[in-house]
């Protein structure tokens, strides 16, 4: 586990933070420019903190007041960078034994074959990373971040410099080093689905301050209004059943007490729990049951609480049985349905919104 | 053109024998050199680079002269080596330390080009893959400078090659010791009808540059080659 609490300041950026990550995979999230890529540099050692300490599973890494300072390779920490900064002189096998190398006897713990099948990279073993894609370099990458047998991983936007298809190869590859290799991952991100689908927990920085640490359904339902995220970037989180699956038109039943929702594509195993990331934007609001719709995914609660914006209003629905989902409508439609505080209505979620991009399998311990 | 003579024999494998000594000599220091100057901030940094590159703009008589102060035999550090047994003055070994000093500029150039060049990421990763500075330097550093490193030592090597005023200054111009191509040129430009061999000698330093420039393109066209794999 990792502890800090360090304060950096450089030119007019002002960092101050302090948390702990969970197990599985914790992600640092926030807009560019909040801290969250300096955050990470302070744990791998690349910068000093002008105060603070920073400590690894009791070990102490950084202490400002007693001078103690663990020079990156000393720390066992593996980082896997934005642009994979994979070494061009070597092939990628060369690259994946890198770290290994250095490990100290008997820490080498993560065998190297089932690392490269995990990752599909057996094909490219011999090669040279200029002969690679994008998204086969990020793979090397996290592989050779893997095998140096760290206590810690450090993910900085790995996905961010790719395409849509090469992220959704690569977060289920990431899901799977979390549960297989047990190490823990701290994961920098400003993209709201690969958060909400990977993290545990989430710490939310903004302007260089922890704006807020918890579990991805507190902290996204609570994002919005006035912060420097809009109310476009509000999600919720809704655990849900793989109830059935239509193979003709290739859609998934997803059960939850409050209704059913169904998906476009494959969501796992049948009985299987997942986790389904519903943005605001995607669900509309209905005072009875609807007719006459192609919309198929409805579930039905009461209004909790409604926050208005504007023309815009952020309506907060507690579900039956479980769970919150959040809708953003407009306040015109609020008032000409009639719905206020405690109305109970049907929220309805377009089907061709959700795809295997927003399904997250359950991560282990939640 | 006729057959060379023993003594400019002698002078052409000399003169090869000097600039093979002086690069390889020069090259641990130069690579030294040039990453500390590349990378590390140390107090002194801007004195060492001007005295680095002080022989590129002193006139060679003055190295040479500095050189001879320093190292002949009587000499603040002559001395002490004579008192080892290494002599340089008036050795060929001289002639070498010579030709060192003149090239180490341009060696030390070129090759801090190609460490600045080096993205100071990837220097990074390694150290967070557990390599300490040493194993960075050795397994990602000099690699990735290789082109840079070789096109310096041939900048080094051709310069020896050419290197008249430090050397004669310092080991004077003494047959089959410290006579090379270019100081027999100018001994057979001091006699009378020494034109026609000094012309000789002409061909075969041109013969000789042409051949290490051939061969500094090849090398360098292969690593870059490498390196447009790799990029």
């Amino acid at each position: 586990m990792i502890e800090l609490d360090v304060a950096l300041k450089i030119k007019s950026f002002d960092l101050d933070v302090a948390f702990e990550n969970g197990d599985g995979i914790t992600a640092l999230f926030g807009p560019s420019g909040s801290g969250k890529s300096l955050t990470l540099t302070l744990i791998a050692g690349l910068m000093r903190p002008d105060r603070g300490i920073i400590k690894l599973d009791d070990r102490v890494l950084v202490d400002r007041k007693r001078g103690i300072f663990i020079a990156p390779h000393r720390r066992r920490i593996g980082v896997v960078f934005q642009d994979s900064h994979l070494f061009p002189h070597l092939s990628v096998r060369q690259n994946l034994r890198f770290g290994r190398w250095f490990a100290p006897r008997g820490e080498r713990a993560i065998d190297f074959d089932s690392v490269v099948e995990i990752l599909a990279i057996g094909k490219l073993l011999p090669r040279h990373p200029a002969k690679l894609s994008g998204g086969e370099r990020q793979r090397v990458a996290i592989g050779r971040a893997l095998l140096c047998g760290p206590r810690l991983l450090l993910f900085d936007e790995p996905l961010a410099a790719l395409d849509m298809e090469r992220k959704l190869d690569i977060l289920p590859l990431i899901e799977r080093l979390r549960d297989e290799f047990a190490v823990p991952i701290v994961y920098v991100s400003h993209a709201i689905e690969e958060v909400a689908r990977l993290a545990n927990k989430i710490v939310v920085l903004d302007a260089g301050r922890v704006k807020a640490i918890g579990g991805p359904g507190e902290v996204f339902g609570a994002l919005g209004g006035g912060s420097a995220w809009s109310r476009f970037d509000r999600i919720s989180l809704l655990k849900m059943k793989v109830c059935g699956q239509n193979a003709a038109y290739g859609l998934t039943e997803l059960r939850h007490p409050a209704g059913t929702v169904w998906l476009a594509g494959p969501a796992g195993p049948l009985g299987g729990q997942v986790r389904i990331i519903v943005k605001a934007t995607d669900v509309v609001l209905a005072a009875r049951p609807p007719h006459d719709l192609s919309l198929r995914s409805s579930l039905c609660g009461q209004i909790g609480s409604i926050e208005k914006d504007g023309p815009l209003a952020a309506v907060e629905i507690v579900l039956e049985g479980e769970g919150r989902l959040y809708a953003v409508t407009t306040r015109h439609a609020l008032d000409e349905l009639g719905l206020d505080r405690g109305a109970r209505l049907f929220a309805l979620i377009k089907t061709s919104a959700l795809d295997e991009r927003q399904v997250a399998a359950m991560p282990r311990g939640s | 053109m006729g057959d060379l003579s023993p003594a400019e024999w002698t002078a052409i494998w000399l003169s090869l024998r000097i600039a093979i000594a002086a690069t390889i000599a020069s090259l641990p220091f130069g690579i030294l050199v040039s990453y500390a100057l590349a990378r590390w901030r140390f107090p002194g940094k801007t004195l060492l680079n001007a005295a680095v590159h002080l022989p590129l703009v002193m006139p060679p008589v003055v190295t040479g002269f500095l050189l001879l102060v320093l190292f002949g035999r009587k000499g603040v550090f002559g001395a002490f080596l004579a008192n080892i047994g290494i002599v340089l003055s008036f050795r060929w070994t001289g002639a070498a330390v010579a030709c060192a000093v003149m090239g180490f500029p341009l060696m030390v150039r070129a090759m801090r080009l190609s460490f600045e060049a080096i993205d100071r990421r990837l220097e990074q990763a390694a150290g967070t893959l557990g390599a300490n500075r040493m194993w960075t330097f050795f397994l990602v550093s000099v690699p990735l400078a290789l082109p840079g490193i070789i096109a310096g030592a041939i900048l080094a090597f051709a310069r020896a090659l050419g290197e008249f005023g430090a050397t004669i200054t310092f080991v004077a111009n003494i047959p089959g010791e410290t006579q090379t191509i270019a100081s027999a040129i100018y001994s057979y430009t001091q006699v009378p009808g020494g034109d026609a061999n000094a012309m000789r000698l002409t061909i075969v330093s041109i013969a000789i540059s042409f051949a290490a420039l051939v061969a500094s393109e090849i090398v360098q066209r292969r690593a870059g080659k490498i390196l447009a794999n790799l990029e």
